[in-house]
């Protein structure tokens, strides 16, 4: 099996390492070797953040580089624009609609890059847009955006959707165990 | 067989649980700090944090000497601080095995410089193992308890950010039986007087002979034969980047790098027709091979000593094989920024408007640098806020009344102190502002001696920081709220008036570690004029578009700061909570 290497990238606080450990138990349940790796500390504080899984028979290095990406979970538009260029000729991006102004654009030295989702949709071979908050919200709670996009990028990985409902379960703490069923199911029929 | 999806950091802890550590300690530091929290979860194991790597490294040093095997950790920068018992304890040797953990930062991502603290080894005269993913990073906890044991010395492990924060599977096993050496007095090995030291070097030098002979046999460092056009010394996380760039090269992948096995990479170098060196910043490696005659074909003089490595400029280097990358969009940088209700903003937006030259420290408070606080001046190392704004006066005595340091809790307690004895002692008269959101945030919120909590959460005693600056010989010391802007400014006016030395606490909690009881925040856009005055605060929760202000309440805290700086009264409670 060749190796997948996916990328989640958003915003420090959305949520995106929770994400990437269902994400490396699922991976885990088909038998594959995992790397996983995430830089913590400055970038905590609301900064860019991102998440780097690779899965395959054997896996090597940690990294994925620009171009190699199968997969690029984006929690944020900006962030999936700033991304973009990690996705492979044949990749999927799969972009959370939502907007977070960055301190630079806050203060008024840079401008929101309006036609971010157009140079997304333009350049990536693949895209699947979804408004994650907004169905997070229809849900109840803001919280579970990361989970609806597990789901979203579910329905385009070739694994059974019940490996991923079982590390779902071995992942969120019980009492939210419904709650994020409900957002999983939610991504995955968006 | 169990097996576990594991950090680097987290297979260090597991490693001091198998291998027999009964001592551990640290003060928290990216990218190390997960390795004591992992410790403290087995209680079999005494786990503290000290108040610095100099005081965490000397814990370790007497549970050394006293018998028990010990694991001290630290980011690459805490080594300078724990440099001084480092190089002696090398002279007397240990009883119980010591592993000093040394996580270093290639590439910078949450450190003020990225030094490579492979030369401490080499400068210490230690043993020196480099993990290239988690199991090996558990493993060599073990080998290196048992080098320290055999070889009577303190040795390093060495691991980088990619390797400390990257997870990997690891195999987990029975921890072995925890069981401390016989403590016997021997003043002559332990005390390092001259008289001491002197023999203790000659002894230090031979073992370090018999270490070499063990790099040179040791299965920590292996040959993977493959085709030998292109042979590759390499170690750490390079050799994974080497596997994946070069699969079919040969390569030589060292655990054990100091001392090098010059012998084995002599007769490796030998069998291949290109000889390359990977590695991660410093020719550390390659430099002491060249000196011992080997041809090196390719060093750093085709790869970058600066920043991290990746397979593509492996290949690049190698190969010659010019990958073309996409190029990236034109993004605006989302730079890290403090949390909504953040103490420390309060703190910077009273400094910027009495324009004061501020010296800063290290901590979640050196974000006050990005605009639109804008308001540090320095930031050179953990504690050099306050000597640095006492240099800063000796060398401008006009300006002393417009200098202030900035410095937190945790880190005046790691070593804040003794600058402000010197501030004191030689009788400087600039303020220092104590930022005690008491916790140690920016690592992740660690306990440290003021807090009133130990590593496991237990009840400890609290530094009672007003009576430490009284003690000092401060006279002025008066404890602020940073939620308070008019309270904040007349502190920093009246204090930096003052020809003597003086001292704010600005105290309040993180706001990651309060639990929210103040009701969000509105902009009445009836109200709002538009002047941008909420701007200036640099809240992450607030926005300006159609010439007005508003407040995002998925983000608002409540903290009421944007309040206390609208002249129009326009940003008033959410109704309803």
């Amino acid at each position: 099996m060749k190796t997948v290497s996916i990328l989640l990238v958003g915003v420090g606080g959305q949520g995106t390492i929770l994400a990437s450990k269902i994400l490396s138990d699922v991976a885990l349940r088909q038998g594959y070797d995992v790397k996983m790796t995430e830089i913590h500390g400055m970038a905590q504080r609301g900064g860019s953040v991102v998440t780097q899984v690779r899965m395959g028979e054997k896996v090597h290095s940690p990294l994925i580089e620009p171009g190699q990406a199968d997969y690029i979970v984006a929690f944020e538009q900006l962030e999936a624009l700033r991304w973009l260029h990690f996705l492979s000729d044949e990749g999927t991006m799969i972009v959370n609609t939502q907007r977070i102004n960055p301190m630079t654009v806050i203060t008024g030295a840079a401008e929101y890059p309006a036609d971010a989702l157009e140079q997304i949709k333009a350049n990536a071979p693949r895209v699947v847009e979804l408004n994650a908050l907004e169905i997070a919200k229809q849900l109840g709670n803001m919280r579970v955006v990361n989970v609806v996009l597990l789901g979203a990028m579910a329905k385009q990985m070739d694994i059974p959707k019940e490996d991923w409902l079982a590390s779902l379960e071995a992942t969120v703490p019980p009492r939210f165990l419904e709650l994020n069923r409900q957002a999983f199911q939610a991504g995955y029929e968006a | 067989m169990t097996k576990a999806l594991l950090t680097g950091n987290e297979a260090i802890a597991r490693g001091a649980y198998e291998y027999g550590v009964s001592v551990a300690s640290a003060y928290p530091g990216t990218p190390s700090t997960e390795i004591l929290e992992n410790i403290a979860k087995y209680r079999e194991i005494r786990a503290q944090w000290s108040p610095n790597e100099k005081v965490a490294l000397e814990v370790a040093v007497g549970a050394s000497i006293a018998g028990a095997r010990t694991l001290c950790a630290m980011k690459h920068v805490g080594v300078n601080v724990a440099a001084d018992p480092l190089f002696t304890y090398t002279y007397t040797g240990v009883n119980g095995g010591l592993v000093l953990v040394s996580a270093d930062d290639p590439g910078m991502h949450s450190s003020q410089n990225e030094q490579d603290n492979r030369n401490y080894a080499r400068f210490a005269k230690i043993g020196l193992l480099e993990p290239s993913d988690s199991q090996e990073a558990k493993e060599m906890v073990g080998h290196a308890l048992e080098i320290s044991e055999r070889f009577d010395t303190p040795v390093m492990l060495r691991t980088t950010t990619r390797i400390s924060h990257s997870k990997s599977l690891v195999e987990l096993k029975d921890p072995q039986e925890r069981t401390l050496r016989e403590y016997k007095k021997d003043a002559r090995k332990y005390v390092a007087v001259p008289a001491n030291a002197k023999v203790r070097t000659h002894i230090k030098h031979q073992l370090l002979e018999e270490l070499k002979e063990f790099s040179e046999t040791t299965e920590l460092n292996r040959v993977e034969w493959g085709d030998k056009k292109i042979g590759v010394v390499t170690s750490g996380i390079a050799y994974q980047y080497v596997k994946e760039a070069l699969p079919h090269a040969s390569i030589l992948k060292l655990g054990f790098t100091n001392p090098l096995p010059l012998k084995r990479i002599a007769a490796f170098a030998e069998q291949v027709e290109q000889l390359w060196v990977v590695e991660e910043l410093d020719p550390v490696m390659e430099e002491q091979i060249r000196a011992a005659g080997i041809t090196v074909h390719g060093g750093k003089d085709q790869l970058t000593r600066i920043g991290e490595y990746s397979p593509s400029l492996i290949r690049q280097a190698v190969l010659g094989a010019t990958t073309t990358t996409k190029q990236p969009a034109s993004a605006p940088i989302r730079p890290p920024v403090l949390c909504p209700g953040c103490p420390h903003r309060g703190v910077f937006y009273a400094l910027r408007n009495n324009l004061k030259v501020v010296t800063g420290d290290i901590g979640c408070y050196t974000l006050g640098a990005m605009p639109p606080l804008d308001s540090l001046d320095t930031t050179i190392c953990m504690g050099a806020s306050i000597p640095a704004a006492l240099g800063m006066e000796k060398a401008r005595p006009d300006q002393a009344q417009n200098i202030v340091a900035v410095i937190g809790d945790s880190t005046f307690l790691h070593s804040g102190i003794t600058g402000l004895i010197d501030m004191v002692y030689n009788k400087g008269t600039s303020t220092v502002m104590i930022l005690d959101n008491r916790i140690t945030a920016m690592t992740g919120h660690q306990h440290h001696a003021g807090t009133g909590q130990t590593l496991q959460g237990e009840p400890a005693s609290e530094v009672d920081l007003v009576a430490l600056c009284h003690a000092i010989g401060v006279k002025r010391v008066r404890v602020v709220d940073p939620g308070d802007l008019a309270a904040l400014d007349q502190a920093i006016k009246e204090e930096t008036a003052v020809r003597e030395p003086s001292v704010i606490i600005a105290r309040r909690p993180c706001a990651l570690i309060v639990k929210q009881t103040e009701p969000r925040l509105r902009v009445n856009h009836d109200k709002c004029v538009g002047c941008r005055m909420c701007m200036r605060i640099g809240c992450p929760a607030i926005s300006f578009a159609d010439k007005k202000s508003s407040i995002d309440p998925a983000l608002c805290v409540g903290c009421k700061l944007c309040q206390q700086v609208c002249k129009f009264g326009a940003i008033v409670p959410e109704e309803g909570q």
